[in-house]
């Protein structure tokens, strides 16, 4: 008994699907643009997510050391570092290897490249640079830093360590990231709740044009769930509909703003978050959809169920 | 098997529908209810398909208290009340097959009885070979004997007719009304309420007449006199 009333609900529910074509079609369509923006909200908490990790990856710390400073005293720092729990990684840079990137880099900047010559002497000094585990861990290696260059007799080996003067830079930009993303986040929640409310309403018109009907199946002594449950199917199939709608859509428009905004977006391409992450992109519209269509429906019907 | 005893019911302060109704119908009677609009009919209807509940008295439906039923239960408390209204109350983007089926349905009936008495109750009312239209594609009359088939498919207790033959012309509503006499011959109590003298005339059965929410006349071979 439980079986055949469920078949005959998800039967119902799909012919009256088909059956009351135009109103499905504007509930789907509706639906569609409420996905629409779900999907914005996906992508653009992807995008700054990616965005925010590769500025933070951007953040190292470089040290300088002077130029009289003893190859062994430098190695010695370096191991002493490398014991650090909060460090990834630290990258013995020459300097050799740094006149001759900066000479690299200046090829064509003969002004630079003269004022070099005039200087005779490498004018760079060897350098360190560390990546850290974790971007908060940057500060304790700085402070461990300030004091870490004295040497045996004295003397500080270190020049200078950039941290300090990358720092605010760095602060700036991370808090200019985060403070888009908490924007682009409050006026996405906003337009999802908007269209929610459109589809609500879209669902509840379309199941007061049947308030006769509910009362007729009232009258022949169906039970509640027996009338509510092909509502809660046509619901759930505006849902999924308008959920593989959105997915079609999304391809294309992925596909076109990857190809003209990929370096305004530091390398994240929307496009490849798409297929990178079909699955969970699949799960969270159709799921959207299946749930708004299904949750509204059973709500607008309770109206007519009550007494 | 149906009883009221002492109802009233009262709409807002002092809106009277009905006014100390005491009445019983006895199994395998044929009741017209008669009376203006306004009269309390519809009202009495309402309180024997647990639509309204009274604001006093109480109504029994063989020796249960229908006010006191379980929300739950009034839906399978319906399924024995077969009922046909004025406006057919047909539901439109069902065919005249899904229509008289989804009464089985929601009775939780298996699909080959479905299969088997659907087209059966159809024969009855002589509607068979529109058992695939939609009800905008029916006449009055048709849809109106739809409504009957769907009323008596799974084989009620009572038939309430409320002005089933308000919508139709002399010759539909004759053949309404044999009908409904045809499925009382068989043992189903009917409960028809109407303002049509001639309808009553011809029946020549028990008539209760109302005015104003009272029964002002109960005859057991009674003629229409408003």
């Amino acid at each position: 008994m439980f079986w055949t009333n469920t078949k005959r609900v998800i039967r119902t529910g799909f012919v009256n699907f088909w059956r009351n074509g135009f109103v499905s079609l504007s509930a789907v369509l509706i639906m569609t643009v409420t996905l629409l923006v779900v999907g914005g909200l996906l992508f653009s908490n992807a995008l700054l997510q990616t965005t925010l990790a590769s500025v933070e990856n951007k953040i190292d710390i470089s040290v300088y050391f002077v130029g009289s400073a003893d190859q062994s005293d430098e190695s010695a720092l370096q191991n002493k570092i490398e014991a650090l729990p909060e460090v990834a990684s630290v990258q013995f840079v020459s300097a050799s290897d740094t006149l001759a990137d900066f000479t690299a880099r200046n090829q064509n900047d003969e002004t630079t490249l003269a004022a070099l010559d005039e200087v005779g002497a490498n004018p760079f000094g060897d350098s360190l640079a560390i990546t850290a585990k974790d971007p908060s861990e940057y500060q304790d290696i700085a402070t461990f830093l300030s004091s870490a260059g004295t040497i045996a007799d004295g003397t500080n080996i270190i020049d200078k360590v950039n941290y300090l003067e990358n720092k605010t830079a760095i602060d700036t930009l991370s808090n200019v990231i985060v403070g888009s993303r908490e924007i682009g986040l409050a006026i996405i929640l906003l337009l999802a709740f908007v269209s929610i409310i459109i589809v609500f309403n879209t669902i509840r018109l379309a199941i007061y044009i049947a308030k006769d009907e509910i009362a007729v199946m009232r009258l022949v002594g169906a039970s509640n769930w027996y009338i509510r449950g092909p509502f809660v199917i046509t619901g759930i199939m505006y849902g999924c509909v308008a959920g593989v709608i959105t997915l079609i859509i999304l391809y294309p428009l992925t596909l076109w703003i990857s190809s003209v905004s990929t370096t305004f977006f530091s390398g994240f391409s929307p496009f490849g978050y798409y297929l990178g992450d079909f699955a969970k992109i699949f799960l969270v519209i159709i799921g959207a959809g299946a749930f708004l269509g299904a949750f509204s429906s059973f709500l607008a019907v309770r109206k007519y169920l009550k007494e | 098997m149906i009883k009221f005893d002492r109802v009233s019911k009262i709409y807002g302060d002092d809106s009277v529908a009905l006014d100390e109704v005491t009445l019983t119908i006895k199994p395998k009677e044929f009741v017209s209810v008669v009376g203006h609009s306004g009269a309390g009919k519809t009202t009495l209807v309402k309180m024997i398909l647990a639509e309204e509940k009274p604001t006093r008295g109480s109504i029994f439906f063989e020796s249960q208290d229908i006010q006191a039923m379980h929300p739950r239960d009034i839906p399978k408390y319906r399924r024995r009340i077969g009922t046909v209204f004025q406006d057919f109350r047909l539901i439109p983007n069902k065919t005249v097959f899904e229509n008289i089926a989804f009464a089985m349905e929601a009775a939780g009936r298996p699909d080959v009885d479905i299969e088997a008495d659907v087209p059966h109750v159809l024969e009855l009312v002589d509607l068979l070979p529109k058992i695939w239209n939609f009800p905008d594609e029916l006449s009055g009359g048709e849809a109106q004997r739809v409504a009957i088939a769907r009323a008596i498919v799974n084989q009620p207790d009572i038939i309430i007719a409320d002005e089933p033959t308000g919508n139709l012309d002399p010759i539909n509503t004759n053949d309404i009304i044999q009908i409904l006499k045809k499925i009382n011959d068989l043992g189903t109590t009917v409960i028809l309420t109407t303002h049509n003298k001639g309808v009553i005339d011809t029946l020549g059965g028990r008539v209760i007449t109302m005015d104003k929410g009272r029964i002002v006349r109960d005859d057991s071979k009674g003629m229409y006199s408003l």
